[in-house]
């Protein structure tokens, strides 16, 4: 991808001072524009949403949800799957791209971990919402309780509350740990001496030493390789909450590859979701250039047609197995009741992203914009078939039953986005969302190359 | 019983809990209930939590001396249950029972073993009995028109009365009761009416309809044919029928030969579905065939093998015809039923209700005393029953509820509720059972025989001493005590089988013959004629086919519904004889074609919370001459909807061997061939684990689905056992009922005729069992004894195990149900069983296998240092199942029967293909085809 | 000379000045220096003399730790503390006690890289002599600084002279 000729992943006639200069002024500089009022004002809306649903929650019980048996999982479960997938995609570009010496990720990968870190907030929320008795959370923690009773470590629920937390842990300290340098930068850079201070405590005193420097890279560069098996781990242990349940349509060894594949796929798809009006908002497109979005939809392309190979497994290995439940359970998904929602998903992950076999599509963001937010509504889809669709129709008809969300259920959806953006805009606003010390020396090694 | 038990009655009174219910924030409905709807229900039992409030002081416990049924302490022991025997009545006709008290508290109705009616097991409605008694909205004071009144001023009401009867020899003053077979009522009665020859006793029954049939040896007959006669169904010989049927299809007792049972009717029953051959037919057909059968001539070609098959076994078969054919067949069928006959009914010879009508229109009656029943609301609707009333001038009404009747009456007196009562009543076979009460009026309510009492002048007199007196003019013996104490302690009256009785045939036109629809009326299943309507345990019940809960439904056949464009819960109009009824429609497959079958009962006004407004009242389409429904039924289609709460919406078995049936001659050719088909269970040996041994007792279940005759009691009696919240209409809608044990029913084959099958579905206790795995914090495990237990304390509600249920057993508490309208009274608190925790919200819960039950005889075992013997422990569906469908036991013990079930052929698990090793199997279900009738 | 000196600072413009510089300053002896740049300069570390760090020595100690810990745990409570018949698996279901090892073994791993790095770089240190200079400021953005201590043998008159020999932009004092 290093090919001298292609668009350049920074626009020329930078030095390592403007980069640093564009980007801190962002926050230092930009004064407090009426758009971002309004998104933070919506985004802040859809959060009270939230904690409405949220209170109405824990007053009324789960009884609340279109949840019943058989259907004993619904939006809460599908929630978490999608927001701890799209929570892939940073720590991914970051560490993966960062041992890949793909250079074109310095510009984004900030922005991508502040991604990851509150769609991981996000997802964290619906596990603990999803209990019957929230307020108990605990007892899946590792300790032995009152009665001296454990977790019970063959539930990959319990699994999930490590990976997950773990997940959410080594991508905070992954990112915070990234923007030291830089909050020295901001703390140096800016007037105010409240700011100065409140920075200057953040950055812990950095002061660049060349020895801290060195120090400081090995970490990096090891927490790198420590967030890349992690990252894969995470949503294979998600995808085992299905695959060790013994539910035709959950019961697959094929899961983790592909929901991993998946939640990459999502993952990207959200990043240009939010980078496209990003970059345009704060004029960042010698930053973020075509070369980006162009990279991140190939991706796209890429973990779209491993899903895609995911789903065809899945429906030749159920005509392969021979098995009765399977077979009716695949059927079932194309022709019963959800069948609307399970060729949506093919549309949309399926077919959609075909389009980016071609390089003028890759680089249009307009057309790329529409169609990330495709992928993520079908990406959502998936995971509501894979929950509902096994669950609804099983082994026994007897049992068999039908699940329709509830006006809770889409609240508690919604509001979810407005944690998300909350979070989101307020770190627009405050932090450096392009990391300075990178771009500095991004800029200074194209220099150094081009004289060569 | 004595002193200190009704002061622990006392302490479990309601006070506190009412207390802290009034104290609490969130009242039951405002806090814990969804329905949108339910402010006006949270109103109502806010009224009746404070009428209760001021009625504790009622609540005593009997100061009579009555005798514990088993163990016969001098003192109450607390913690430990005592049973009396007792006796319910059904149409009048009594099923024995035996109640479970705690501290003086019934919690439970199990059948008394000894009693010919009950045979130990129970139906459901005595398993709903229970919850009946404590029924807030039950009538708790005399009322006088508006006014509330006192059982004293009713009695002065009465001296006057008496002095106007006394100089006119009674003229004017009537009775009318339900059928009676009290022995004691009925010479109070006579009584009565000797001391005022003027007086009349009219006699109303909604479902007797013409003079019951004799009863039959089931057991005994080798062929048995059923024209629109549902003998296995709900009725005052069920338990009885079931236990003889059922045990002439055991292939596990080594019985070679079965019975053989065809059933022609108009709509499924639970007979049809145990038939050998089943014919759906409307009602003008079965009338034809019936004809044909006593005529012998002009028989369809399906019913020659039939005949023939009877004639063949002439005095050991058996033909049994339903009310709504016509009389000479009847007379036929009692004929040739002769040589099996056992017993005489027990009509009531009252005078018939079509002659009371004429009395009220001619303004000759001045009193009325209604005893129970409800005949302002089940009375044929061209009586015009409600409307006439007012030509009476003075109605007295006794009843458990303040229902339509009362409505209509001005002194209106609470009724006792027979386990508050001392009474006594008659079996099918006329054995006499001396009614115990268990606890002191709730309410304040009075017997029939305390009015009775009362209106023959002696109204000081208490039940006790009535029903006493009756039993010592029949027993002359000086040694009276002992043998009162053992009719109490039996629960039945030696040697009075065969009671007095006399002919009693209400006047029945011959049904309307005519052409178009056919309109049939049925029972209720799960509330009969209406009186059941106000128990949510029965109307939650789901019915055996149709599986609905909360509503009746017009049951019409696939084909109808194709010719007249209709599905399920499309709501029509149903024209009848220039009356209409709005119905929603159900397609329910083997009904009759052109024929739309209609449950009587709902529809209910005055019902209470529970009932009222629940279905629609099919007797305003029940006329006199027809009561089981005739021709002319016009169907039009409002393009209305009516949503139904069905607990089961697929009964298709998909092509999985979920239940497997077989004939009993391949059974005999080759006994694996009918259980052991599909994907055989993965052996012990197939596993990377080291199977876990279950040393000392490992507790197991067959279920015999040959005997099985899917009347829903282990349902309600596993919700009368375990604390089983009632969750309403709208919950179940949302697929949220909480049975532990349900009943699956199967169409199986061509839906115009197809085969039904019922399979009761409890908890597998797996020994691989997929739940326990998938909890996060091992909220659920296994005993060392192979129970999958489920630790409330623990769970957080993930409902993971639910999912990974793959029978779909295990039953989750969405909402806080405890607090929900049907079971937040306070009084209901009294009928919870102390042994079962109450779950709260958020909990996933399951069937234990009773596991309160198993422990408390393996400590009764212990104190005696014994062994536990087979057969000790029963869970409440075994020991409410009158086919004897249900066993439970120790399969480690190869004695037990549960093991000797295990062990035969027709043995297998459900799902055993996924390695589960579920602990409770069934046994395949096995016809008896007649090679003749396979020809034609 | 002032005595309360912590040392002297060059600031140059460019990377290779800086290297130079450094590489310079090693020759002539002094080895109580450091230099400061807004993003890692390769080499640098080297040319000061600091050849390798013991981070990830630290990363596989705290990997190590998290695994057996992780482990451990779900062997003593699943076998020992509290055994329990969870769907006829054995008491010792290893496979099941895999991911939760992996888990922790990455977390340990990483808390151990992140609070190892900072606590060898003696970081938090909220004051620093070096923040004395006002153009130390720019040490974050777009300067390189080549600082000189003061307690170097090596340091002393001839220390200001040998810095503008290396002709930086500018030289300050650095305020102890």
């Amino acid at each position: 991808m290093n090919v001298p000729d292609e668009t350049p992943v920074v626009a020329p006639g930078y030095d390592s001072g403007s980069v640093t200069r564009k980007i801190t002024d962002v926050v230092l500089a930009r004064p407090l524009g009426r758009g971002w009022l309004a998104g933070f004002a919506f985004a802040f809306a859809l959060l009270m949403l939230l904690n409405f649903a949220i209170g109405w929650l824990l007053i009324r019980g789960v009884g609340i949800w279109g949840i019943n048996i058989p259907v004993a999982w619904g939006f809460a479960i599908v929630n978490f799957v999608w927001w701890i997938g799209i929570g892939h995609a940073g720590t991914f570009i970051s560490a993966i791209l960062l041992l890949l010496h793909q250079d074109w990720r310095t510009s984004i990968n900030r922005f991508a971990e502040a991604m990851t870190l509150f769609a991981v907030a996000c997802a964290g929320l619906f596990p603990l919402l999803h209990l019957g008795r929230p307020w108990v959370f605990y007892w899946l923690l590792p300790y032995p309780d009152t009665m001296g009773l454990w977790p019970q470590w063959r539930s990959p629920l319990v699994w999930d509350v490590f990976a997950v937390s773990t997940y959410a842990t080594v991508s905070l300290m992954f990112w915070y740990v990234g923007l030291i340098p830089d909050l020295a930068t901001m703390r140096d850079r800016s007037a105010p001496r409240p700011l100065q201070f409140i920075y200057g405590v953040m950055a812990l005193g950095w002061r660049g030493s060349a020895r801290h420097w060195k120090r400081f890279k090995m970490a990096y560069l090891l927490l790198a390789g420590l967030a890349t098996p992690l990252v894969l781990s995470v949503h294979s242990v998600v995808s085992l909450d299905f695959a060790v349940a013994i539910v035709p349509g959950w019961h697959s060894t094929i899961f983790p590859p592909y929901f991993v594949a998946g939640a990459i796929f999502s993952g990207f798809a959200m990043v240009l979701t939010l980078l496209i009006p990003v970059r345009k908002a704060y004029g960042l497109q010698d930053f973020i250039t075509i070369r980006h979005l162009e990279n991140c939809a190939k991706i796209m392309l890429a973990t779209g047609l491993m899903v895609a190979h995911g789903y065809i497994t899945e429906m030749f290995m159920s005509w392969y197995s021979d098995d009765k439940f399977d077979i009716y359970m695949t059927l079932n998904r194309m022709f019963g009741p959800y069948a609307p929602a399970w060729w949506l998903l093919m549309f949309c992950n399926v077919l959609v992203p075909q389009a980016l076999w071609f390089k003028s599509i890759r680089t249009n963001p307009a057309i790329l914009f529409v169609l990330a937010l495709l992928v993520n509504v079908g990406m959502w889809t998936e995971r509501y078939v894979i929950v509902v669709t096994s669950l609804h129709r099983d082994f026994l008809p007897s049992a068999w039953g039908i699940y329709h969300p509830t006006r809770w259920d889409w609240m508690t959806l919604i509001g979810s986005f407005g944690l998300f953006l909350s979070l989101l805009f307020l770190f627009l606003r405050l932090l450096p969302a392009i990391s300075i010390t990178e771009m500095g020396k991004l800029v200074l090694d194209k220099k150094e190359s081009r004289q060569q | 019983m004595n002193m200190n038990t009704w002061r622990s009655t006392d302490e479990l009174e309601d006070r506190p809990a009412f207390r802290d219910w009034l104290q609490r924030e969130f009242p039951p409905l405002a806090s814990e209930w969804t329905n949108e709807a339910s402010r006006r229900s949270f109103l109502k039992i806010m009224g009746a939590s404070f009428a209760l409030a001021g009625l504790n002081a009622c609540t005593r416990q009997a100061l009579e001396k009555v005798v514990p049924y088993v163990r016969q302490p001098e003192d109450l022991v607390p913690g430990q249950p005592l049973y009396f025997a007792s006796a319910l009545n059904l149409e009048g006709y009594a099923r024995g029972i035996l109640v479970e008290s705690h501290e003086g508290r019934p919690t439970k109705i199990e059948g008394n073993p000894e009693h010919p009616a009950s045979l130990g097991a129970s139906d459901v409605f005595m398993q709903a009995e229970i919850l009946a008694l404590y029924d807030p909205e039950r009538s708790k004071s005399v009322m006088n028109g508006l006014e509330v009144s006192t059982w004293d001023e009713f009695l002065a009401l009465v001296v006057q009365e008496r002095e106007k009867w006394k100089s006119n020899g009674g003229i004017g003053l009537r009775l009318l009761t339900g059928h009676i077979t009290s022995p004691t009522l009925l010479s109070q009665i006579e009584v009565l009416l000797q001391e005022f020859p003027n007086a009349k006793w009219h006699v109303h029954e909604p479902l007797a309809t013409k003079a019951p049939q004799p009863i039959y040896d089931v057991g005994k007959a080798e062929v048995i044919l059923a024209v629109e006669n549902d003998f296995l169904g709900p009725g005052p010989a069920q338990l009885k029928y079931a236990r003889d049927f059922a045990s002439r299809r055991r292939a596990d007792s080594g019985a070679t030969k079965f019975n053989r049972l065809y059933v022609a009717e108009s709509t499924p029953s639970m007979t049809g579905a145990r038939a050998d051959y089943r014919y759906a037919l409307g009602p003008r057909a079965l009338q034809e065939f019936g004809t044909a059968l006593a005529t012998e001539a002009s028989l369809p070609s399906w019913g020659v093998p039939i005949l023939a098959d009877l004639t063949r076994n002439k005095g050991r078969s058996l033909i049994l015809l339903g009310d709504s054919l016509s009389e000479e067949v009847r007379q036929f069928a009692r004929n040739w039923n002769r040589p099996l006959q056992i017993a005489q009914p027990l009509p009531s010879n009252g005078d018939s209700l079509s002659e009371f009508m004429q009395h009220v229109e001619a303004g000759k009656i001045e009193t009325l005393v209604i005893l129970g029943g409800n005949p302002a609301y089940d009375t044929p609707v061209d009586f015009k029953f409600a409307e006439k009333l007012a030509l009476v001038p003075l109605r007295i009404r006794l009843g458990l509820y303040e229902d339509e009747t009362s409505a209509l009456c001005q002194w209106r007196l609470p009724e006792a509720h027979p386990l508050e009562t001392w009474s006594d009543a008659r079996a099918f076979d006329g054995t006499a059972t001396i009614m115990q009460p268990l606890i002191e009026p709730l309410y304040g309510g009075k017997s029939a025989h305390e009015l009775m009492a009362a209106l023959a002048g002696n109204a000081v007199v208490s039940g006790y001493e009535i029903v006493r007196q009756y039993w010592h003019a029949q027993h002359a013996g000086d040694d009276f005590e002992k043998y009162w104490r053992k009719s109490l302690h039996d629960g039945v009256v030696a040697g009075s089988a065969g009671g007095k009785s006399s002919p009693f045939a209400p006047s029945v036109r011959a049904a309307a013959s005519g052409s178009g629809l056919e309109l049939v009326f049925r029972p209720s299943p799960s509330i009969r004629d209406g009186r059941f309507a106000n128990n949510a345990w029965l109307q939650e019940l789901p019915q055996p086919f149709t599986k609905i809960t909360w509503d009746n439904s017009a049951l019409i056949s696939p084909a109808t519904a194709k010719r007249l464009h209709l599905s399920n819960e499309d709501v029509v109009d149903l024209k009848y004889r220039g009356r209409l009824v709005r119905a929603p429609v159900w397609i329910l497959p083997g009904q009759a074609d052109d024929c739309v079958t209609v449950h009587l009962g709902y529809g209910r006004t005055h019902a209470g919370r529970v009932g009222n407004g629940v279905g629609f009242d099919a007797y305003a389409l029940r006329t006199s001459d027809a009561p089981w429904g005739g021709s002319g039924l016009e169907i039009v289609k409002t393009g209305l909807r009516h949503p139904f709460a069905t607990t089961q919406h697929h009964q298709s078995m998909e092509g999985r061997d979920q239940v497997r049936v077989g004939t009993l001659a391949e059974f005999q050719q080759h006994p694996a061939a009918v259980a052991q088909v599909g994907e055989p269970a993965p052996g012990g040996d197939e596993t990377l684990y080291v199977p876990i041994a279950y040393k000392g007792h490992a507790w197991g279940m067959a279920i015999d689905l040959g005997a099985c005759i899917g009347c829903n009691v282990c349902t309600i009696a596993c919700q009368a056992e375990n604390n089983i919240p009632v969750v309403g209409k709208e919950e179940v809608a949302r697929g949220r009922e909480m049975h532990w044990i349900r009943v699956d029913n199967y169409f199986e084959g061509a839906p115009e005729n197809p085969r039904i099958h019922f399979q009761p579905v409890p908890c597998m206790h797996c020994e691989n069992a997929p739940c326990e795995l998938v909890c996060p914090v091992g909220a659920t495990a296994h005993s060392s004894e192979g129970l999958n237990q489920m630790v409330y304390n623990r769970c957080v509600g993930t409902r993971y195990c639910s999912n990974n249920c793959p029978y779909k057993v295990r039953r989750f508490n969405f909402l806080e149900y405890d607090r929900n309208p049907f079971e937040s009274a306070p009084v209901l608190k009294l009928l919870r069983n102390p042994d079962v925790t109450v779950r709260t919200r958020g909990v996933m819960e399951k069937c234990t296998y009773c596991v309160q039950r198993i422990n408390r005889v393996r400590i009764e075992a212990e104190k005696q240092n014994r062994p536990i013997r087979d057969g000790e422990i029963i869970p409440a569906c075994a020991q409410a199942c009158p086919a004897e469908a249900i066993v439970f036991g120790d399969i480690n013990d190869p004695q037990s029967r549960v093991a000797k079930f295990k062990a035969s052929p027709l043995n297998y698990g459900l799902l055993a293909e996924l390695n589960t090793r579920p602990r409770t199997t069934y046994l395949a279900k096995l016809l008896n085809p007649n090679p003749e009738a396979e020809k034609t | 000379m002032n005595q309360n000196l912590y040392g002297m600072m060059a600031e140059f413009e460019q990377t290779e000045e800086l290297l130079n510089a450094a590489r310079a300053a090693f020759k002539a002896g002094y080895r109580k220096m450091d230099a400061y740049s807004p993003f890692p300069v390769e080499g640098v570390a080297e040319v000061l003399g600091f050849e390798h760090t013991r981070v990830p020595l630290v990363v596989l100690i705290g990997g190590i730790t998290g695994a057996a810990m992780a482990y451990g745990m779900q062997y003593y409570s699943a076998v020992w503390d509290y055994p329990l018949n969870i769907g006829g698996r054995p008491l010792h279901s290893w496979p099941s006690f895999i991911p939760i090892t992996f888990e922790l073994m990455v977390l340990f791993a990483a808390v151990a890289a992140v609070f190892g790095m900072l606590l060898m770089n003696g970081l938090p240190k909220p004051y620093h002599p070096v923040f004395n200079v006002p153009a130390f400021k720019l040490a974050s953005q777009t300067r390189f600084f080549l600082c000189l201590q003061a307690t170097d043998p090596q340091f002393g008159e001839g220390t200001k002279h040998f810095l503008t020999s290396l002709n930086p932009i500018a030289i300050h004092e650095v305020e102890s």
